[in-house]
């Protein structure tokens, strides 16, 4: 009912691009996490981030009628939306370092790089998904898109908090490609959850590490450590 | 006939299964050998009445394993049960060899669960009917060979020949691989039925070739790719050795033929030439190792380098006449190759076998520490004489009838229309014939240091004869060798199905006259009857016997007292150690060594003399320089350690630069497939 409701007032096919607007809005707050300059603002937009997500899902759980797709969307902003940027907070709070971010790019060579990425990614999928539906292939690439952007993000950044933000929007985008594809397996998703979970525990316990030994939570400094950068 | 040897193989998978489990109780050794044995009989039967007899082959079996919509399919065609023949008399006379033999191991739990599964693998390898079964049963047949050759693994030298081996085993699948991915072509079609049914384009069908060659080059020996062989066949038990040399590598030359013969239709004149050529050096360099080689069963494996030499000239010049249309021709080569292959597997089977009897009696393998082991081993001796006689061609046994027709071959070159044949074939002959002299005088080494003269060491003077199991099954080849040599028509009517459904011809053979009588072309060209050249040996050798013993032996003979060294009679009791000095090994190598030893292998003899004066004794050192590991490996391996240098670096990189590295990966991956999709 909702769905011909939505469709009345966007006109046919109106339930699938108010998701193709989430996907894109997801992309937009990719952006909007690469020029950010200040630890806490990343993980703000990371919040953020997951906030769409769990939004973009829960709609998908709704137009495709899959409840288990709301699990998703509920781990997506318990989690990941709330407790991991928190938890975060409370890390950089902790280190005292709400103030820094090292860009290893320039912010505008990363926006450039970052719009290269997407548009590559529309072009993949339009070459590669040519006999799919229009808004299907372009949820697809949107998807693929924040991925890129993700890890455009983790290399673009020394800070490990930095990386962090980036590795978990590029998951972001994962979980987007598997609720658009119709009938993921809830197994698949839980798996997906609990490794960022773990991924988080790890990188958390291992920045401690670090900041402890070294008094800074630059990833180089590992490689001296490693006995590799003379 | 197919699922008789199934069922054949799945019981010698079961005997490794026992061999496994209960490998540490002292009856494992009967049963396992036991078992493998009577498996082996059957299954030759099998192979036997199905060439010989013309029993049906029967539909092809299809097991519900593998591939999907594939399966396992097995099939017996001419030219499998024609190498079935060959592996499992082999395997036969090994087993039983190996009842007594496998007594002397002292690890047996590391021989018995793979000996039986090696031979079950090449029975598989030869029926598969599909690519991806043969290459599933190659690599069983490599990894199981490779666990024999580790047995002794406490020993240096073993396991450094079984990384070789490894490498080299893994690097021939490899080029199969790619070999049977050519053929099944874009359709992926990987069942031989569809594989015979298409033939690829040229081009396509030279690289099938060249792989082919490589891969199954590599297996059986072929220079320059025999470099893990004189290693890895010496450093296994010497049954197993027996199975490797004899056996294994006519496995290879089955893949070959399959590919090249079955697989490829039409070759290209310079198919054969390459074969060819390659062949020839084989042969020639094979037999120069052996020359220079003291080590018994290094020897041994360097002969095997040789004579999967000479059958590769067999096959070359079957290809060069092939791709003429000369079908008769062809077929004439193609069988003196696969005759020659079955006397191969029979004299070399036997000569590794009797070289296991010596190393066990005495423990040596060094030639320079045997001797004088006819009088105590008269009857391994006798066993070893006939399989010296037969390996080095000479008649009336089955060694020279294989290499007569392969002669009358190369004798048919000049039908040949190619200029540069015309020219390859005889200066190939000749290598032939020089390797064949060479053989010969290879074996009087081997067989006058060995078996003749006085024993060199305590070991040697200590020997005993071997138990009744040993000589069974050498006795058992033996008498193959002298009945095949003396009726060499029997063996090649049995393979004339062969060549009849590769090259649709077959040998005109003297079958209007008798079968004792071989004719390859026709009568009034050459022809070849075993019995009367025996009987004329047999005339002339009883005659020159009796001569000697009615005149020779009533000279008195008396020795002059300073004797440079040399047995006076008193001497000759024959107890260790010896007064005297005797002939050795190196010394009868020498004058080879001067004329082709320094030009090949760049030898380099170096005598300390002590000074005048001095009692101490004189040293010789002899230092060769292998031309094929200086040439092709040396560079190799220096390229390996360079690129690992370079790819070292790559473990050093910061985390970033590991991200970076993946991403531009990921995105140039993803640039790449943008434009098609």
């Amino acid at each position: 009912m909702m769905v011909t409701l939505i469709n009345s007032i966007l006109g046919p096919n109106g339930a699938l691009s108010l998701a193709h607007a989430l996907s894109g809005a997801l992309v937009l707050v990719s952006f909007m996490m690469l020029y950010q300059d200040r630890l806490s603002a990343v993980i703000n937009v990371l919040a953020l981030h997951s906030a769409v997500l769990g939004l973009a899902v829960a709609w998908q759980a709704w137009i495709q009628a899959e409840p288990q797709l709301y699990i998703t969307a509920v781990i997506a902003l318990g989690f990941k939306a709330m407790i991991i940027p928190l938890a975060l907070h409370r890390i950089v709070r902790r280190l005292n370092i709400h103030r820094e971010v090292e860009a290893a790019v320039g912010i505008g060579l990363t926006m450039l790089a970052g719009m290269g990425l997407v548009a590559l990614s529309l072009v993949v999928m339009l070459h590669t998904a040519a006999h799919s539906a229009v808004l299907a292939r372009e949820d697809v690439a949107l998807a693929l898109a924040t991925i890129l952007l993700g890890m455009l993000m983790m290399i673009a950044r020394r800070n490990a908090v930095s990386q962090i933000a980036g590795f978990m929007s590029l998951e972001n985008g994962l979980i987007l490609a598997a609720a658009g594809a119709e009938g993921m397996p809830l197994v698949v998703e839980i798996s997906v959850t609990f490794s960022i979970v773990i991924a988080f525990i790890v990188i958390g316990v291992f920045l401690f590490r670090i900041r402890e030994r070294f008094d800074t939570i630059d990833s180089t400094a590992l490689d001296a450590f490693r006995g590799e950068l003379q | 006939m197919t699922s008789t040897i199934l069922f054949c193989a799945l019981a010698w998978i079961l005997l490794g299964g026992f061999g496994a489990l209960r490998g540490r109780t002292p009856e494992a050794g009967a049963v396992v050998y036991g078992g493998s044995f009577i498996v082996a009989v059957i299954a030759s039967g099998a192979a036997i009445l199905q060439l010989g007899f013309g029993v049906a082959p029967g539909v092809a079996v299809v097991l519900p394993l593998g591939l999907p919509h594939l399966g396992m399919n097995f099939q017996i065609t001419a030219l499998s049960a024609a190498f079935l023949i060959i592996t499992d008399v082999g395997a036969a006379a090994a087993s039983l060899y190996a009842v007594g033999h496998g007594r002397n191991e002292r690890e047996p739990w590391r021989v018995l669960p793979f000996f039986p599964v090696f031979i079950a693998a090449m029975n598989m390898v030869l029926i598969a009917a599909d690519a991806y079964d043969f290459l599933i049963f190659w690599e069983l047949m490599s990894l199981s060979s490779w666990a024999l050759v580790v047995a002794h693994h406490e020993d240096e030298e073993a396991r450094t020949s079984g990384v070789v081996y490894l490498l080299m085993a893994s690097s021939g699948t490899l080029a199969l691989l790619l070999a049977f991915g050519l053929l099944a072509g874009v359709h992926g079609q990987y069942d031989f039925a569809s594989i015979r049914a298409d033939h690829p384009g040229s081009w396509i069908g030279a690289v099938v070739m060249l792989l082919a060659l490589f891969g199954a080059g590599s297996k059986a020996g072929l220079v320059p790719l025999h470099i893990w062989l004189p290693r890895a066949h010496p450093a296994a038990p010497s049954h197993v050795s027996a199975l490797m040399s004899g056996v294994m590598t006519k496995v290879a030359v089955y893949a070959f033929v399959l590919i090249v013969f079955d697989f490829l239709g039409k070759p290209a004149w310079w198919w054969g030439l390459i074969v060819l050529i390659m062949g020839g050096i084989t042969a020639v360099l094979g037999v120069l190792y052996a020359l220079m080689e003291h080590d018994l069963k290094r020897l041994l494996a360097y002969h095997t380098v040789e004579n999967i030499g000479i059958i590769f000239i067999g096959l070359g010049l079957a290809l060069a006449f092939r791709a003429e249309r000369l079908d008769v021709c062809a077929a004439l080569a193609l069988a003196a190759a696969v005759f020659h292959a079955f006397n191969h597997s029979l004299f070399k089977n036997l000569l590794f076998l009797g070289s296991g009897a010596v190393l066990a009696r005495t423990g040596e393998r060094d030639m320079e520490r045997l001797g004088g082991l006819l009088r105590r081993m008269p009857q391994t001796g006798l066993l070893f004489l006939i399989g010296s006689v037969a390996i080095s061609g000479l008649p009336p046994l089955n060694g020279f009838a294989s290499e007569w027709m392969l002669f009358q071959a190369i004798l048919l070159s000049p039908r040949l229309s190619a200029w540069s044949l015309k020219l390859a074939v005889p200066s190939v002959g000749a290598m032939l014939a020089l390797a064949a002299a060479l053989s010969a005088a290879c074996f009087i080494k081997v067989f006058g240091i060995t078996f003749l003269g006085r024993p060199r060491s305590p070991a040697a003077s200590a020997a005993t004869e071997t138990d009744v199991f040993c000589r069974a099954g050498m006795i058992g080849l033996a008498a193959l060798c002298i009945v095949v040599g003396l009726a060499p028509g029997m063996v090649i009517d049995l393979f004339a199905p062969v060549t009849r459904s590769l090259l649709g011809a077959r040998l005109p053979a003297g079958h209007g006259m008798s079968w004792l009588t071989v004719v390859p072309i026709s009568l009034s060209r050459s022809s070849y009857n075993p019995l009367s050249i025996f009987a004329l040996i047999a005339a002339g050798g009883g005659f020159a016997a009796v001569i000697l013993h009615r005149y020779g032996s009533r000279i008195i003979c008396r020795a002059p007292p300073w004797g440079c060294g040399y047995a006076s009679p008193e001497d000759a009791s024959d107890a260790f150690p010896p007064v005297g000095t005797q002939y050795s090994a190196s010394g009868f190598a020498q004058p080879i060594r001067r004329v082709f030893g320094s030009f090949v292998f760049n030898a380099r003899d170096e005598v300390t003399m002590p000074p005048p004066g001095d009692v101490a004794p004189a040293h010789l050192v002899s230092a060769l320089i292998d031309p094929v590991w200086q040439g092709c490996y040396a560079p190799l391996l220096v390229l390996v350690g360079w690129a690992a240098d370079r790819a070292n670096r790559l473990q050093f990189l910061t985390i970033r630069r590991y991200l970076t590295i993946v991403f531009i990966t990921l995105v140039g991956l993803l640039v790449w497939i943008a434009p098609w999709g």
